[in-house]
């Protein structure tokens, strides 16, 4: 009985989360070929011990050279991580203000607004992304509205250029930027405050020197939760980005399927896993940090 | 802290008009009688037909369906049995390794994940179809399921169910009768976590599906690569009309149960 429990969730992830991680880190040290499937080479147990010892010495570093040789790449790394901080500080000057009014709002209030932040997170990410591209256009409705008010006198091109991919980053990842920070916030004791201006502090002194400080693990957390998944993003920049916008989520899905180069795409794969744990481990660290502040 | 400053008014309606404003276009043009999307041209509801006579996206939209209720069901139980087992029995051999393999999955790059489960049913020969997609979107979503079920467990004192051992029950009878009702809402928002997870799911879809099954989101992706259409406005209209009213009407459950459980404990102290 309890075997079972453990071995039937423990298999399952076996089988389909570290056996298929294993096959990308040995395709990524094969080389290319015309075959199905379109690599070689490909492990041969009826050949036995001679099979095995033949298959580890054709394996090499041969596409990770490549990456480094051809700048598409490391550009592409470097523009993804460019973008996710962009993006992440962005959320974060957007998010703040709204998880801070939040917290300031009536209780009353709190269990509406707080719906209101995790409804359209429940609603499909695509359709989210989609809602951008009618609005961004030249013939958009931005435009239309500026247009109209009189600000520009020509239509802004925003769709399919970086910017157009900041908004759509912040518009998806600003849920997961508000709850952590409206999390600290709202367990904030407002006595802190009333004491900070009783001994001479100006309201914006108080800001800055106490809540500021008690909501860094929350704003933490929210910069963390919101880069993380941005690095590896695959729909946002391929609905709003343009031709230069440079992903590595979108180099890895155009190399696998427009080129069929599977043992490059594996190795695109280990580098961009390679680059995330950096920042995963620190995520872990300041929740560790956070749970024993807690307690 | 309820000192609502003009700044924190204007900071909470940008914030909220930025985040509905965009869909609440999208609603409105789904009524648009004209085919350009950006032009209001009267109000018709001629798209909701050409949406309903769309074979195609019918057919996407069961197959979606299809593939989140098997996947979210398979992953509710896998999930449970995960987090039971990570909360609950202390040490067994490779007890890092599974928490690990739980907690992978939840930051891994959507795009690694479908790469590397293509390559694994390439490499054993096994066709590409629902049933790649079903055990794609099982193995990720358990992993989400099994956080929301722990962190209900690890709330829960666990004398409960060793009372119930004590008494004679067997651990499967402890556990169907003691500790499944107290953490069924956290399975029950697994399950439907699970399913929006698959509903949603565009990147390992991809990956994952043959050309004999078509999901919702590649459906709508490679339509909406062409651009904006009015008929991908009335869908996205009726998804945003559903996960509306699902979420409301959970919420709104969640909390009489919390008024009922608070009133009976005030009545039994």
């Amino acid at each position: 009985m309890r075997r079972l429990l453990v071995g039937v969730p423990f298999v399952w992830l076996l089988v389909l989360f570290l056996v298929p991680f294993g096959i990308v880190l040995k395709i990524s040290l094969s080389d290319i070929a015309l075959a199905i499937p379109p690599y070689t080479p490909t492990l041969d147990l009826t050949e036995g011990w001679a099979g095995i010892r033949d298959f580890f010495s054709r394996l090499d570093f041969e596409n990770y050279v490549f990456l480094t040789s051809d700048d598409l790449y490391w550009k592409a790394y470097l523009s993804s991580l460019q973008i996710a901080v962009i993006a992440t500080i962005c959320t974060l000057l957007v998010g703040f203000p709204v998880a801070y009014g939040m917290a300031r709002a009536p209780e009353e209030w709190r269990p509406a607004l707080l719906m209101l932040v995790i409804l359209p997170f429940w609603t499909s990410f695509l359709i989210r992304v989609y809602a951008w591209i009618g609005i961004l256009s030249t013939e958009g409705f931005l435009n239309q509205f500026l247009l109209w008010t009189g600000i520009i006198s020509e239509p802004l091109t925003i769709l399919n250029t970086n910017t157009a991919v900041y908004i759509g980053i912040v518009y998806t990842y600003l849920p997961f930027m508000i709850l952590p920070i409206y999390a600290t916030l709202e367990r904030m004791d407002a006595s802190l405050l009333e004491a900070a201006e009783d001994l001479g502090c100006s309201r914006m002194q108080a800001f800055w020197l106490i809540t500021v400080p008690l909501a860094r693990p929350g704003v933490v957390a929210g910069c963390f939760l919101v880069f993380i998944p941005t690095l590896g993003e695959f729909v946002i920049p391929s609905l709003l980005g343009g031709s230069d916008t440079l992903m590595i989520g979108k180099v890895l899905w155009e190399e696998f399927f427009n080129n069929r180069d599977w043992p490059v795409a594996s190795a695109v794969a280990i580098i961009l896993l390679l680059i995330l744990i950096v920042p995963i481990v620190l995520f872990q660290r300041n929740q560790q940090i956070n749970k024993e502040a807690e307690q | 802290m309820t000192r609502l400053t003009t700044f924190n008014i204007v900071s909470l309606t940008l914030g909220f008009a930025f985040l509905y404003i965009p869909m609440l276009i999208l609603v409105i043009y789904s009524f648009n009688a004209s085919q350009l999307v950006t032009v209001w041209g009267g109000f018709s509801t001629k798209w909701y037909g050409e949406l309903l006579r769309n074979e195609a996206m019918i057919d996407a939209a069961w197959v979606t369906m299809k593939v989140a209720f098997f996947s979210s069901t398979l992953a509710t139980v896998l999930g449970t049995m995960a987090a039971y087992v990570l909360v609950r029995r202390g040490r067994f051999y490779g007890r890092t390794l599974f928490s690990g393999m739980i907690y992978a999955p939840l930051v891994m790059p959507e795009v690694i994940t479908g790469l590397s489960l293509l390559l694994l049913f390439i490499a054993i020969g096994l066709d590409r179809g629902v049933l790649t997609i079903v055990l794609a979107h099982t193995t990720f979503s358990m992993c989400y399921v099994s956080v929301v079920v722990s962190s209900r467990l690890v709330s829960f004192d666990d004398s409960l169910e060793e009372a119930a051992l004590d008494l004679g029950a067997s651990p499967f009878e402890a556990f169907r009768l003691v500790t499944l009702p107290i953490i069924a809402p956290a399975v029950i928002s697994g399950w439907l976590l699970a399913f929006t997870l698959s509903l949603d799911d565009l990147v390992i879809a991809s990956f994952t599906a043959g050309p004999s099954a078509t999901t919702l989101p590649i459906k709508i992706f490679s339509s909406v690569r062409l651009g904006v259409s009015p008929e991908i406005n009335a869908l996205s209209t009726i998804i945003i009309a559903i996960v509306t009213v699902g979420v409301l009407t959970a919420s709104i459950v969640s909390k009489r149960q919390i008024t009922r459980r608070l009133r009976e404990e005030a009545q039994a102290g």
